[in-house]
């Protein structure tokens, strides 16, 4: 790959990621509903079920709660990149590009960056609506950005799986499956619920499930109180790298070869 | 070294998917600047050949060289000189018809002002300027086309390569989709087209080139593919179903083929030499044998009639 290469790949990418920016302004009520769905999550959970919520270890539910939902809103993130790569292939928009002069990677950089954008905005939403709700940050602001930057970086795996499971769909319709399996996983895991008071085998399940990595990394650095004491909850922060590196190490490559079957 | 004068040149393609021949040494030449259609049966391998020339898929065997460059080995090079329109409008539905080409001139390397000015003109051309800044979903099927004809004009490539261009479009809309692209071909560019709409290659290609099973089985100008058939035909309509006999008797007396009788039409038909000749005669006789005539007529065979009879011929031979 020469330079004059790279910085076509560099500016194609910046064309695709202005284009997803230009679908925002186009649906600024797709947008709100995406932002404001994880705030009703959390509202419902804090003041709807949260009453009947006991934190191991004491501490307010609500506080609890918050780095969970941080930690979901990344999760629902592949929806969204799942959706808007699924739907290009359907359209034959993917197609296009691919007989296009056009630097292949963008299709994916592009996506990538406009996704990671509009999963910073969703956290910048979240957060503010957490201090709301009485979510605080405790150790820092040093600790807190580290927090923020795993989730991030959660995402940034995520898109790689949102990106292979959209090339592998039929259409955007398959949305739904992708729901139903990001519910489920979204939520058997130290988001919402202590894995301590799920029944033993689910527990284990829960602690070792990449998302419960994040959140407990975040309740480690935001200064919330971590009572569970396995082996992945005490080493959450580590495990909060190693998990999205796995997922992007695996999902990446897939990716990659799936996008060059198309031309088999 | 390629014939200058050739846009595509494609000899003995071939491309299997799981136990099925797509492609089966498939040959094709089309001269620059004019229109060829790909014309056969669905399943016959047309996008398949198209998504070939398009480097949209590697062929397992044979070459093809488009606008001078090897599919395969010259990809880029390829890329930088045809458009491509396929089976669906490939826009972005959420974006305006400004915004897709602006994006999509941005994606060919043009300059930011570039880009915009290349857009305009092109809204213009394609007389979309009137809806430039609605999202392309609220388009018409007919506007849809045209704006993603215009996404594959803005480098104005040498060849456009148009994958059924008309199908699903109204009358209105597939009229107007043929007049971009005369326009197109008035500019000098080379416009290879799939159809399963004999008319539309009928009208639009100088040359035409049947495929079926993933082989040219056919080819040559819509009036040669069509005196294939025979030339001309004499039709006779009778209003009485009894005398389908005794018509069929007296057109095959001036008939130069086989005769066709459709009893349900109360149709006979066959293919003549002598239009005129014929044509008299066949009066006078059935005048003279008392058989009563609703209508008789000499006429073209239609293309569709063509294809058929190509096709039918070329399942006779599989199986």
């Amino acid at each position: 790959m020469s330079v004059q290469d790279l910085r076509w790949a560099v500016a194609d990418g910046r064309t695709l990621t202005v284009r997803a920016l230009a679908h925002w302004a186009r649906r600024p009520g797709d947008v709100a509903v995406a932002l404001l769905f994880p705030v009703m999550v959390v509202l419902m959970m804090g003041y709807l079920f949260g009453g009947q919520m006991d934190v191991p270890g004491g501490g307010s539910y609500r506080e609890f709660i918050v780095p969970g939902m941080f930690a979901l809103t990344m999760a629902f993130g592949v929806e969204t990149t799942f959706a808007a790569v699924a739907s290009d292939a359907a359209k034959g928009v993917t197609d296009r590009f691919r007989a296009m002069p056009m630097s292949p990677s963008a299709v994916v950089t592009g996506r990538a960056a406009a996704d990671m954008l509009h999963s910073a905005v969703g956290l910048a939403v979240m957060a503010v609506c957490g201090v709301l709700i009485g979510w605080r940050v405790h150790d820092g602001a040093a600790r807190a950005l580290a927090g923020l930057g795993l989730l991030l970086l959660l995402r940034f795996a995520l898109v790689w799986l949102g990106v292979y499971l959209g090339l592998l769909a039929k259409g955007p319709e398959s949305v739904a499956v992708v729901q139903i399996l990001v519910w489920p996983i979204g939520f058997l895991s130290s988001a919402l619920v202590a894995p301590s008071t799920m029944p033993g085998w689910l527990g284990a399940i829960a602690e070792w499930n990449p998302m419960s990595a994040t959140v407990t990394a975040c309740r480690e650095l935001f200064g919330a109180p971590v009572t569970d004491g396995s082996w992945a909850a005490e080493h959450s922060v580590l495990m909060a790298v190693v998990w999205p590196l796995a997922i992007a190490a695996v999902f990446a490559p897939l990716s990659v070869r799936r996008y060059r079957s198309l031309g088999r | 070294m390629t014939e200058p004068r050739l846009a595509v040149l494609a000899e003995g393609l071939r491309k299997r998917y799981g136990g099925t021949a797509a492609l089966d040494g498939l040959d094709l030449r089309v001269p620059a600047g004019t229109v060829h259609g790909l014309l056969g049966p669905n399943g016959a391998g047309k996008t398949t050949a198209v998504r070939v020339l398009a480097t949209l898929t590697a062929p397992d065997a044979g070459t093809a060289r488009v606008a001078g460059h090897d599919v395969v080995r010259d990809a880029a090079r390829v890329r930088r000189r045809i458009g491509l329109v396929g089976q669906h409008a490939a826009v972005d539905e959420v974006l305006g018809g400004r915004q897709n080409l602006v994006m999509f001139g941005r994606l060919y390397h043009l300059g930011a002002t570039e880009a915009r000015r290349r857009a305009d003109e092109l809204l213009d051309r394609f007389r979309l300027a009137d809806a430039a800044d609605r999202p392309a979903g609220t388009y018409s099927g007919g506007m849809r086309r045209r704006l993603d004809l215009a996404a594959s004009m803005i480098l104005a490539p040498p060849v456009l390569f148009l994958d059924e261009p008309t199908t699903g479009l109204d009358p209105r809309g597939r009229s107007e989709v043929w007049d971009a692209i005369r326009a197109l071909v008035d500019g000098g560019t080379t416009v290879l087209l799939t159809t399963q709409y004999l008319e539309e290659a009928d009208r639009l290609a100088a040359g035409i080139s049947v495929i079926d099973h993933g082989r040219v089985i056919a080819g040559g100008t819509p009036e040669e593919l069509k005196s294939r058939l025979g030339g001309d035909r004499i039709e006779v309509v009778l209003d009485d179903p009894g005398r389908l006999t005794a018509a069929a008797e007296i057109v095959g007396r001036v008939a130069s083929g086989e005769v066709d009788v459709d009893a349900e039409a109360l149709r006979v038909g066959a293919a003549v030499t002598g239009r005129a000749a014929a044509l008299t005669e066949a009066v006078r006789a059935l005048d003279d044998a008392g058989v009563r005539v609703a209508d008789i007529g000499l006429r073209r065979p239609t293309l569709d009639e063509v294809f058929l009879h190509l096709t039918d011929k070329e399942t006779e031979v599989a199986s």
